[in-house]
């Protein structure tokens, strides 16, 4: 933060004509983006539009093929490896970069630690740690343990990281994937305070909402081309979407489908409680979506891997179409017809390092093995129905699945649950970190699953989802189902009501 | 459109030799190499009758790293193979001494049953201890290696096991020193046993699974697998193969001691890394296993033939080569 250079509205970092290829594919046009001195700058796009490349090259994590980039009017070759961070420009990762063992000071001064006499002088680096938490307003202890935060203390962290090293340009790549309203509410206030002081922000995200109400201009990339960059004031929800598809959305959600009153009850959960859920009952009828909405941290998808089978219960009972299913056995709710979709699709979704085929028929070899031998040719054969059914485009077809875009990394999570065939399938998140074009097909083929007979349960952090989805939905809150709204009732501030515990159901 | 498929096509093509998998090659082409200096080195080196002799001497440590191959793909390790070895061996030894079967024939396929079920069983408690115990596999191990040594210097009381009987000796022989086809047995069982795992690792819906567990263990339980019986399978599969291994090693000299298979479990891990298996799992490669099994005897043979370098310094030169493979493994990687 030096003060000379804070003028407002002054150009801090420029790119001009960015172009990059991979091994021959050229992922980023004649690029030009600009960003001034304290302003947040919203950088959005469809996966694959560039954003991650665009931002990893004005970071320094990439070297441009061809253009240049201009620090306060400066042509410059930025450092690569994060060295950039001595100019002023820091990235906060999408995943954290902090060791799980360390204590918050030690992490903010981790590759710089100040010593005297050749010892690490501890008091100053957890005072002068003190000092930039407060600055943010954060209240973590200096001495905790990382391990020992909240996702949203982490982030906080991160920022306070990238506050010590005098940032002048921060890159927030989906910083709020993973933090509750409250917690983004609280991060948007102290971003919005550093914006004072003339720090500069690039937000990447997917949230439109969110770009609606902190950023200050928002550039929009559309398959590695520049396409807009405009006053947030003048744009509004419909008019990015718009800029980002290239097409006219018709409509993000399909229309709802309701089952009949008299429909068959296919699942069942009496009172189930697990070390954090407490007595959580509910059913779902056949072909209904039912939404789980909620707090991060309320308990839902714990709750959720009690009914799937992977995660034990303390007690009560889960009956799929009045057949009970043992606690904790993955295999019998699966045999059973209910399979779960997490997440977490990096940690626990995919593997990562194998290909689409291997990764597809993962959950459901059985179908492709005789005694246990496997046949090469049903598993091609399911890949290629399911490239199809789910519209996965890859352009090569060996690739592993940590070379594919999100979108497609969560149509095939999806096509690998849907191998199983499910009766009911409970998705976690179905559209977290993936782009607008691709979340309104996940959206679509959710509802023909449900047309087709089949019974969803969404748990979802993205209230519209839910309510744009869902015929009823269930609000969680510190482990209990406190809420199960229906038709009209599924309104934002209905579900915040009882998510922040200011309604609750009447006992039933 | 047009144009979309067109780079499909394009990138499709390039693919072809610029994504050969090079971890896959490289043992092949180590190997290929080690030939030529071997050539070089000493003009007998190259004879088939030389080749067959390190491919003969390699049986033990070949078959036991193919098993190796399945406890590393799911992401263990069992470092109990050289005890293990020692243990079964001495074992079925003393169940021939014992007499309890007249016939020498019988008394010899009830030994064969007995030393296979022996190795099983040890190989399933080594499963069981990580699994059920949740105990590193490396510490697990490290135990049980102490506890089949020292079972063994008890059971021999510091000395030897040695068969005793002459007509089962005999009888038993052929297993080591026979041939057929022309093919050495050892030579023969090595192929049988790596064609088997092959079939296994890659064909069928448990070799998949192993390999799923040893890339993202939480993956393979979210996809309903059982993670557990499949990493204790895997240790079953490697007790079977050392007691494969002990089938050929018995007839070879009859007779086994305290120190019978010391450090092989250095030998079969270096077998499995050399052939392009990652150390951390989720990767399996059974032919590169006994290429790297090879690669090792061959080495010795070259020291052995050559006057420049010490055999003695033969453990070395393995401990060396085990090194050296992880980091053209990590180069290999960097560059993919």
């Amino acid at each position: 933060m030096n003060p000379e250079t804070v003028e407002a509205g002054s150009v801090v970092l420029e790119a001009r004509r960015i172009s990059k290829s991979f091994s021959g594919v050229q992922v980023l046009f004649s690029v030009n983006f600009e960003l001034r001195a304290g302003e947040i700058h919203a950088l959005m796009g469809e996966n694959g539009a560039g954003k991650s490349t665009l931002v990893k090259i004005l970071s320094g994590f990439e070297q441009p093929s061809s253009g240049e980039i201009l620090l306060d009017g400066n042509p410059v070759t930025l450092p690569p490896n994060g060295a950039a961070e001595a100019l002023g420009i820091v990235i906060i990762h999408q995943e954290f970069n902090l060791a799980e063992h360390l204590t918050v000071a030690e992490s903010l001064f981790l590759g710089r630690e100040v010593t005297r006499f050749g010892v690490l002088d501890r008091k100053y680096m957890r005072a002068e740690t003190r000092r930039v938490l407060d600055l943010l307003g954060c209240r973590v202890d200096a001495n905790a343990l990382i391990s020992s935060l909240s996702i949203a203390e982490k982030q906080m962290v991160e920022i306070a990281k990238a506050i010590s090293r005098d940032a002048r340009v921060v890159f927030m790549d989906e910083p709020t994937a993973v933090l509750s309203r409250e917690e983004t509410n609280f991060l948007f206030r102290q971003v919005r305070k550093l914006r004072e002081q003339g720090t500069s922000f690039v937000f990447v995200s997917h949230k439109l909402d969110e770009v609606l109400e902190l950023t200050d201009r928002v550039t929009v990339l559309r398959d590695g081309q520049w396409v807009k960059t405009a006053p947030t004031a003048i744009l509004d929800g419909e008019s990015i979407a718009q800029l980002m598809v290239g097409r006219e959305m018709s409509s993000l959600y399909p229309a709802k489908t309701e089952p009949d009153v008299d429909e068959e009850i296919v699942l069942r959960v009496e009172s189930v409680s697990t070390d954090y859920v407490k007595d959580a009952s509910f059913e779902v009828r056949k072909g209904e979506i039912l939404g789980f909405s909620g707090m991060i941290g309320s308990g839902r998808t714990e709750l959720m891997e009690a009914v799937a089978g992977l995660r034990s219960r303390l007690s009560g009972e889960v009956t799929i179409r009045g057949e009970a299913v043992t606690s904790g056995d993955v295999h019998a709710a699966n045999r059973q017809g209910l399979a779960y979709m997490t997440k977490d699709r990096k940690a626990k979704g995919l593997l990562l390092n194998s290909g689409m085929t291997a990764n597809l028929t993962l959950q459901s070899l059985g179908r492709h093995a005789r005694l246990g031998y496997l046949d090469p040719n049903s598993e091609a054969a399911a890949l290629e129905r399911a490239r199809r059914r789910f519209d996965i485009r890859v352009r090569d077809g060996n690739v592993v699945a940590r070379r594919m875009s999100g979108g497609n990394q969560q149509k095939l999570l999806l096509a690998k649950v849907m191998e199983t065939e499910p009766e009911i399938i409970i998705i976690d998140e179905p559209t977290r970190g993936i782009d607008v074009g691709t979340k309104q097909q996940i959206y679509h083929f959710i509802s023909a699953l449900a047309r087709d007979g089949r019974s969803i349960i969404v748990v979802s952090s993205e209230m519209p989802e839910v309510i744009g989805l869902c015929t009823r939905v269930a609000v969680m809150r510190e482990g209990r189902i406190v809420g199960m709204l229906e038709g009209d009732e599924i309104t934002e501030q209905e579900i915040m009501r009882y998510a922040a515990g200011l309604k609750r159901m009447a006992a039933a | 459109m047009s144009v979309n498929e067109e780079s499909i096509q394009s990138t499709s093509h390039r693919r072809t030799w610029r994504d050969v998998d090079l971890r896959a090659v490289a043992p092949f082409a180590a190997l290929a190499l080690l030939l030529i200096v071997g050539a070089i080195v000493n003009p007998n080196f190259i004879g088939l009758n030389n080749l067959a002799n390190v491919a003969t001497r390699c049986a033990f440590i070949a078959i036991i790293a193919v098993g190796a191959t399945f406890v590393i793909s799911a992401g263990d390790l069992d470092l109990s193979v050289g005890s293990m070895v020692a243990f079964v061996a001495s074992l079925m030894i003393l169940f021939m001494n014992s007499g309890v079967i007249a016939d020498p024939t019988l008394m010899l396929t009830a030994a064969v049953v007995f030393a296979v079920a022996a190795g099983a069983a040890c190989g399933l408690a080594n499963g069981l201890i990580t699994t059920v115990g949740r105990i590193e596999p490396f510490i697990a191990t490290l135990g049980t290696m102490g506890i089949y040594r020292g079972l063994t210097t008890w059971l021999s009381q510091g000395g030897a096991i040695t068969l005793r009987e002459p007509e089962i000796q005999e009888l038993y022989r052929p297993a080591y020193f026979g041939s057929i086809l022309g093919v050495p047995v050892p030579i023969a069982i090595i192929l049988a046993v790596t064609a088997v795992a092959a079939v296994i690792l890659y064909r069928t819906r448990y070799g998949r699974h192993v390999v799923a567990v040893g890339s993202n263990s939480d993956v393979a339980r979210y996809s309903g697998i059982a993670v557990n019986r499949v990493r204790t399978i895997a240790f079953v599969i490697q007790g079977l193969c050392v007691a494969i291994a002990v089938l050929l090693y018995v007839p070879r000299l009859g007779s086994t001691s305290a120190t019978t298979g010391i450090l092989w479990e250095l030998q079969a891990i270096t077998a499995v890394v050399v052939g392009g298996t990652a150390l951390k799992g989720g990767a399996g490669r059974v032919w590169g296993t006994i290429c790297g099994a090879f690669i090792l005897e061959l080495v010795g043979n070259i020291m052995l033939l050559s006057n420049f370098i010490s055999e003695y310094l033969i453990g070395a030169m393995q401990g060396a080569i085990i090194i050296i493979a992880m980091l053209v493994q990590r180069s290999l990687v960097r560059k993919s």
